[in-house]
């Protein structure tokens, strides 16, 4: 034997076993969905004692989540483990491929539908009935955003809205009100641009108004009576000659100050979380914001000269575009009952009265004002409305909880559809090619009804398929 | 028959040392890389099984223009990156050379931003570069330049990655440095004794007794050039509370990366992978063909 067929087969041999071994340790990438597994969850069983459950993108970072995981942990008798902050996909699919999901996700509500039409995760309807989760109490925006197939798969947990927000000293001296930067005339918006901004040397010194694209698209279509994706979450409407007009609009309140670049850049050089935020410093008119955004102004600028206000569309009405977190459970999860039990007692009223007066006495500890939470919950908002809020806040806390409270009223948001993603991916780079000056709006939205369409298209017939 | 057993069992010995490393090898590179190339023909969501469809994917690539233009972003920047980054790290090296004693200090100074985490970096890059208020454009002011919008300017937007990629020059730094202190200062003298000024000694004795290390630089970045993501990702495709993008900054990693992980195409994210592998394949290859008439070995006969 010629000592090179020798050697060969020494090495060999040992690289062919470990190899065979790693083929079976490493596994092959599987799905977690599993037909017919829904039904068979007993979401009434009691939770086994000393059990442990597993949960994916949650944080206690704050009174609100502190108190009612508290609460909901003590409930339970279980031992909760958090591994904290954002859901992060990657994390959760790769537990899901390798077999071992949590028994919990806290994910975005828009993630939701694409979750469900992999059949990822569970239908609640049975965990909603087993612990008398009141749905009717939930936000509908909220609850139909999670409702997929007339089924619902995730429950709703806080619910983000936009206020309009502004400087009250620069809207005085250009002669200016909240009603013409709130969107109700669009043209008046235009005139209150041009008259609040200000340049210094060639520089933006003050943005006059900034119409936050491309996230806030869907506000402004839906200001002129249009929806980017239709109610049954099939057919996008991106190039509907309203949502270009609203595009165009938006475009037209940058130009009117030097272009999207100025702002942009003008925009990135502030703080935005600290005291030298840019309504602080005037140099910002008005913008629409979300609400958590007027917590971060209570907390670092107080007493900066503020206006706000709920935002309009060119019809007249109150419109925000509601987004918010939902808990679901994933298929394969090994005590779905303690997930659902635990979510039950995260969303009930009594949860978020309780975390909301937690907050307020933090807040009034500290000497601020407690703006209010939004939970996602009808009945809770009203109960801490009424119950834990200041009845007297100062100005101009007062008209920002108002604000809150009535754009909370006039919600809308996407509905749930399999290719949430891609659908965003398709509207948000069209904006974005207009601002970066690359396409003009009514091409690029073409150009997004068709990648929006193709991807709706070809997910909705995977889910068909299934059905 | 002693020796053939002696043999037999040293080798033995020997792939005991190494077993670990084959183990780690097989079960976390070669594995994933085979299993990624399985799931390259399939449509496969993670969530639910994976279903073979042949050459769709690769077929689907073929006419996907963000394929086109991920690729000739990622091409672009390749072309500029490399050579800025092997050129200002060869520049430093040379200068720290001359450092003589404080050359430790300078050293450990240029290593330092290596540390800062990639995502902080894409972030300083948008307050450096900032069209408006950046550090760049202010210097750039004061010698009667006007800078232009790094930041949203999509002609600009691949300069400004690669401008700010040289914070991280430190490692080739090193590395080329501890070349230019191997170089025998024998052949330097010699190249004195007959009348070479520092231009030529640096073209005719340094460059050559480098181009090994020239070489490893050269590759190693062109390799990491091609598969860009943090620096780009965190600065404009998630940064803040803004969802602005810009699609000059649509790597090809970044494009792999949404379509895997965010719209849960992984199956064509693996055809991705497989095409960027064979592209870095190509282009080692050839730089590897023209290395043999450019770089030098030690002990090598010329």
């Amino acid at each position: 034997m010629s000592a090179p067929q020798h050697s060969f087969r020494t090495v060999a041999r040992p690289v062919a076993t470990l190899l065979a071994v790693a083929l079976a340790t490493a596994g092959c990438a599987r799905g977690i969905s599993a037909e017919g597994e829904g039904p068979d969850v007993d979401f009434g069983a009691s939770p086994s004692p000393g059990g442990t459950l597993q949960v994916m993108g949650f944080g206690t970072g704050d009174e609100i989540g502190q108190v009612r995981h508290e609460r909901a942990t003590q409930a339970l008798g279980v031992d909760v483990k958090l591994s904290e902050g954002e859901l992060d996909p990657q994390a959760f699919l790769s537990a899901a491929a390798a077999g071992n999901p949590p028994d919990l996700v806290y994910a975005e509500r828009d993630q939701i539908g694409t979750f469900a039409s992999r059949g990822a995760i569970l239908p609640l309807s049975e965990c909603i009935d087993a612990q008398g989760i009141d749905t009717d109490a939930f936000v509908g925006t909220a609850v139909d955003e999670v409702t997929f197939g007339d089924e619902l798969y995730g429950v709703p947990e806080f619910n983000m809205v936009q206020v309009t927000m502004a400087n009250a000293d620069l809207l005085d001296e250009a002669g200016l009100g909240l009603a013409d930067v709130d969107g109700s005339d669009p043209d008046a918006v235009l005139a209150a641009t041009e008259a609040l901004t200000r340049r210094d040397g060639g520089k933006l010194s003050v943005i006059g108004v900034d119409s936050k694209l491309p996230e806030f698209l869907p506000l402004w279509a839906k200001g002129r009576g249009v929806d980017l994706l239709s109610a049954d979450g099939r057919t996008a409407q991106l190039d509907d000659p309203e949502v270009v007009a609203a595009l165009e609009h938006a475009v037209a309140v940058y130009e009117a100050q030097g272009g999207f670049p100025d702002v942009k850049t003008f925009r990135d050089s502030a703080d935005f979380f600290g005291a030298g935020n840019q309504f602080a410093t005037g140099q910002l008119g008005a913008m629409a914001m979300e609400q958590w955004y007027v917590n971060v102004l209570n907390e670092s600028s107080p007493d900066a000269p503020l206006a706000f206000g709920p935002v309009k569309g060119s019809d007249g009405e109150v419109h925000a575009f509601a987004t918010g977190s939902a808990w679901a459970i994933p298929v394969g999860a090994s005590d779905p009952a303690a997930a659902c039990a635990y979510v039950a007692r995260m969303t009930e009223t009594e949860a978020w009265v309780r975390a909301a007066q937690a907050r307020a006495d933090a807040r009034a500890a500290d000497g601020l004002v407690f703006t209010g939470v939004l939970t996602g919950n009808e009945e809770a908002d009203a109960q801490i409305r009424d119950t834990v809020l200041a009845q007297d806040p100062p100005e101009p806390w007062r008209s920002a909880i108002d604000a809150v409270y009535e754009a909370n009223e006039h919600t809308f948001a996407l509905p749930a559809s399999p290719a949430g993603a891609e659908f965003e991916t398709a509207w948000q780079d069209a904006v974005n090619r207009v601002l970066n000056g690359q396409q003009e709006p009514a091409d690029a939205l073409a150009q997004a009804q068709e990648e929006a369409q193709a991807a709706l298209d070809e997910a909705w017939a995977g889910w068909d398929e299934k059905q | 028959m002693t020796t053939s057993a002696r043999a037999r069992r040293e080798r033995r010995t020997g792939l005991a040392f190494i077993s670990p490393w084959i183990v780690g090898f097989v079960v976390f590179t070669a594995w994933p890389i085979l299993y990624s190339g399985y799931l390259s023909l399939t449509d496969y969501d993670v969530l639910t099984d994976p279903a073979f469809v042949g050459l769709e994917n690769y077929e689907r690539m073929a006419a996907d223009p963000q394929v086109r233009l991920a690729l000739w972003n990622t091409l672009q920047y390749a072309v500029v990156q490399v050579p800025l980054y092997v050129l200002v790290s060869l520049a430093l090296a040379l200068l720290l050379h001359q450092a003589g004693r404080a050359s430790g200090f300078f050293r450990t100074a240029f290593f330092v931003p290596k540390m800062t985490p990639p995502v902080a970096v894409g972030v300083l890059l948008l307050l450096l570069f900032n069209g408006q208020y950046g550090l760049v454009n202010e210097a750039l002011a004061a010698v009667g330049v006007d800078g232009p919008s790094w930041t949203t300017d999509p002609a600009w937007v691949k300069p400004g990655l690669a401008l700010v990629s040289l914070w991280s020059v430190g490692t080739a730094v090193v590395i080329l440095l501890a070349a230019l202190q191997d170089v025998p200062a024998e052949l330097y003298d010699a190249a004195r004794v007959d009348g070479a000024g520092w231009w030529r000694r640096t073209r005719t004795v340094t460059l050559p007794m480098i181009s090994g290390a020239l070489f490893f630089v050269t590759v190693v970045n062109t390799i990491a050039a091609f598969q860009m993501f943090t620096e780009a990702y965190s600065a404009y495709f998630g940064a803040g509370t803004s969802s602005y993008s810009n699609d000059a900054a649509l790597f090809y990693v970044i494009y792999l990366f949404r379509e895997g992980f965010a719209e849960l195409h992984m199956g064509y994210a693996s055809a991705l992978a497989w095409l960027l592998f064979v592209v870095i394949m190509l282009v080692t290859a050839v730089q590897l063909l023209v290395s043999r008439r450019l770089v030098y070995y030690e002990g090598e006969q010329r």
